[in-house]
């Protein structure tokens, strides 16, 4: 399945503002993207597209992420995911 | 036409229709499942169809809206048809459970979670659980709850506003505010001071009110009348072309120039600014909640210091009294108090926090200091629930050894007004946190709606303590030797909403309290009233005022004193 890597650039991590705008464009992708802590297991990885998942996640500023996703438009729709992340969203 | 009797909180006259906020939405049955006309999936798209105009509603609610409600309901509009909120009701969809229950345990859980999180996380509780509600009255064909929708200005019915509505509401639209709850220190008085809205508290009769009918709010007398009479319109007719008042000239005194500094409550750098624009001479109360409260630990030195200066920019050379971390009762945070006391109005709340967790304050003091040293502000500083002189002592203490030169207390407990002049022989000044003085003398507490009437700071039992304070406060000053030092002088001020009320302000000054601080909405009508009366005429209202037998005697003895406050609408 293809995965990314991403470092959280957001100063106040991923919630608020910058987990509203994140959880937006995961919903807006062709395919289910799921996104866990680094070191994680898959299967508890959570829906990229839901704000309250995201903030449950509770990734800070520096934390590394991996994002899942499978099927056609998967590695594009990763890519565009991955620059949200490493854009700091509360600037 | 009825006449309904509350407790005047916001001074004006005006006229409109009634609208109710709607009753809090009903829990469904626990065992509610959708019957044999109904099948999972039917359920479930039910289900996304509420969620998904209860999105839409608060997107366009959203659109109009600007600030701090623009930013609560578009986040609010996107956890409607959050996929983990609608994932895990369609669970209990799955299992049978009607659609309308298995929201409300979905947001039931969603919520435990968020909170079991802590800070910023479990401030969203509360956004979780409105949307459940709202959910369930779209499936229903309930009013949605909170401030009702309308496109013409209305005059609020409600039992109480609880604080998130406050963000929701839209003083374009809220012309007055009319609650059968509530008290003067109540979340709804407090914000219908701070946006200069007509309101009405503790209105007991005004349940019965029904939408679209015509009201008149007196917000200075406590009255509300349905289906008003010509003496009514005119008088809301005569409110509304009343001399608007000019702004506060930055200079507070009465008529033969006796100064009495007006200054400004704040909780953060932003309010500061905007109390420097209104014309505050200082700060007479900076909450230094706001930089904690939501934080389930500490906050840096450096987060500490940034937050402070941002108030001490606004007014360079100008007093800013920091009040220290107050948490406990209505304000807890985790890392300090303890959540499970069965009394935590009388519990370890304020200074006494230093006991239960000591560092905390000292380290606070030290980022007081290096921000007042980076600022050209007169920084003094203050502890609250100080009780006794021993308490005020070690205050001082503590304020020496960071370097802090102006130690201060709140007088807000009884015992430290009476013992007024033992404790301030250990500090430079005190100032009265009136709206805890009244709860505590009166043994009422201020959030009940039922003790309104008690919780008043008109009261003559917290005039007294007010006149024992200033007493002391000479008194200590006194005692000081003579030639030691020109700062001799024991300041009190008085920073509770008291000092808000144009009337008893002016009490206050002829009591002698040195400086009033107050909500800066409030500095053009007390320096406009304060400006009428001579220093001896206040003293002579202080007189009347003390001397009255109940509250009610001593507000109207006064305020038919003033007839400035009627040509001036207050």
């Amino acid at each position: 399945m293809p995965e990314r890597k991403a470092t959280i650039a957001s100063r106040v991590g991923l919630h608020a503002r910058p987990a509203s705008i994140f959880a937006e464009a995961a919903a807006a992708q062709p395919v289910d993207v799921t996104i866990a802590m680094e070191g994680e297991p898959a299967d508890e990885a959570l829906d990229a597209a839901s704000m309250l998942s995201l903030m449950s996640l509770g990734a800070s500023n520096g934390d590394v992420v991996v994002l899942r996703a499978e099927g056609e438009g998967a590695d594009e729709a990763l890519d565009a995911l991955v620059k949200i992340l490493e854009t700091d969203l509360d600037a | 036409m009825r006449t309904i009797k509350g407790i005047g909180v916001s001074a004006g006259r005006v006229l409109g229709p009634a609208l109710r906020m709607p009753p809090p939405v009903p829990e469904p049955e626990a065992d509610a499942r959708f019957g044999a006309d109904s099948t999972v999936d039917g359920e479930k798209a039910r289900l996304k169809d509420a969620a998904e105009d209860v999105r839409e509603d608060l997107r366009h609610r959203a659109e109009t809206a600007s600030g701090d409600a623009k930013a609560v309901l578009d986040a609010t509009a996107m956890m409607a048809t959050d996929p983990m909120l609608l994932k895990a009701a369609g669970k209990h969809i799955n299992a049978g459970m009607a659609a309308e229950r298995a929201i409300w345990e979905a947001g039931l859980e969603v919520a435990a979670m968020l909170q079991s999180l802590g800070g910023y996380m479990a401030e969203r509780t509360q956004d979780v659980l409105d949307v459940r509600a709202r959910i369930v009255a779209e499936l229903d064909g309930l009013p949605a709850p909170g401030i009702p929708a309308s496109d013409t200005p209305f005059i609020l019915v409600a039992e109480e506003l609880a604080p998130a509505d406050t963000a929701t509401l839209d003083p374009a639209k809220v012309i007055g505010l009319v609650t059968s709850g509530g008290g003067p220190q109540s979340h709804t008085a407090i914000l219908a001071r701070a946006l200069g809205l007509p309101a009405v508290v503790g209105a007991a009769g005004s349940d019965s009110l029904s939408d679209g009918t015509e009201l008149y709010v007196d917000g200075a007398t406590g009255t509300v009348v349905a289906e008003p009479g010509s003496s009514e319109r005119e008088a809301a007719a005569k409110y509304a072309s009343r001399v608007s008042l000019p702004p506060f000239s930055g200079t507070g005194a009465t008529s033969d120039g006796h100064r009495v500094p007006l200054l400004a409550n704040v909780g953060s750098g932003k309010d500061a600014k905007s109390a420097a624009a209104a014309g505050a001479e200082g700060i007479g109360l900076l909450r230094t909640e706001f930089c904690f409260l939501g934080r389930d630990s500490e906050p840096g030195q450096e987060e500490q210091v940034a937050a402070y200066g941002a108030v001490f920019e606004a007014f360079p050379g100008r007093k800013v009294v920091v009040r220290t971390l107050d948490a406990g009762a209505d304000k807890p945070l985790p890392f300090l108090t303890d959540t499970t006391e069965p009394n935590p109005a009388l519990g370890v709340r304020g200074f006494r926090t230093d006991r239960s967790s000591p560092g905390v304050l000292g380290r606070q003091l030290e980022a007081i200091a290096i921000a007042a040293g980076a600022h050209e502000a007169d920084v003094w500083v203050m502890a609250p629930m100080i009780s006794t002189a021993e308490e005020a002592a070690d205050f001082a203490v503590m304020c020496t050894g960071a370097g802090l030169t102006m130690p201060g207390v709140m007088i807000e407990v009884p015992a430290a007004a009476l013992m007024a002049e033992a404790v301030l022989s250990r500090v430079r000044f005190a100032s009265l946190g009136t709206n805890d003085l009244t709860q505590y003398t009166m043994a009422a507490d201020r959030q009940l709606g039922t003790l309104a009437t008690l919780n008043d700071p008109w009261q003559p039992a917290v005039l007294q303590l007010i006149r024992r304070t200033v007493e002391g406060a000479r008194a200590a000053e006194a005692a000081i030797e003579p030639g030691l030092s020109p700062s001799g002088t024991k300041n009190v001020g008085v920073c509770g909403e008291a000092a808000a009320d144009p009337a008893l302000a002016v009490v206050l000054t002829g009591l002698g309290v040195n400086t009033l601080s107050m909500t800066p909405r409030a500095l053009a009508s007390v320096g406009a009233v304060l400006a009428t009366v001579s220093l001896a005429e206040a003293q002579e209202l202080a007189s009347v005022a003390l001397d009255a037998h109940t509250a009610a005697e001593a507000r109207t003895a006064v305020r038919s004193r003033l007839p400035v406050l009627d040509e001036l609408g207050l």
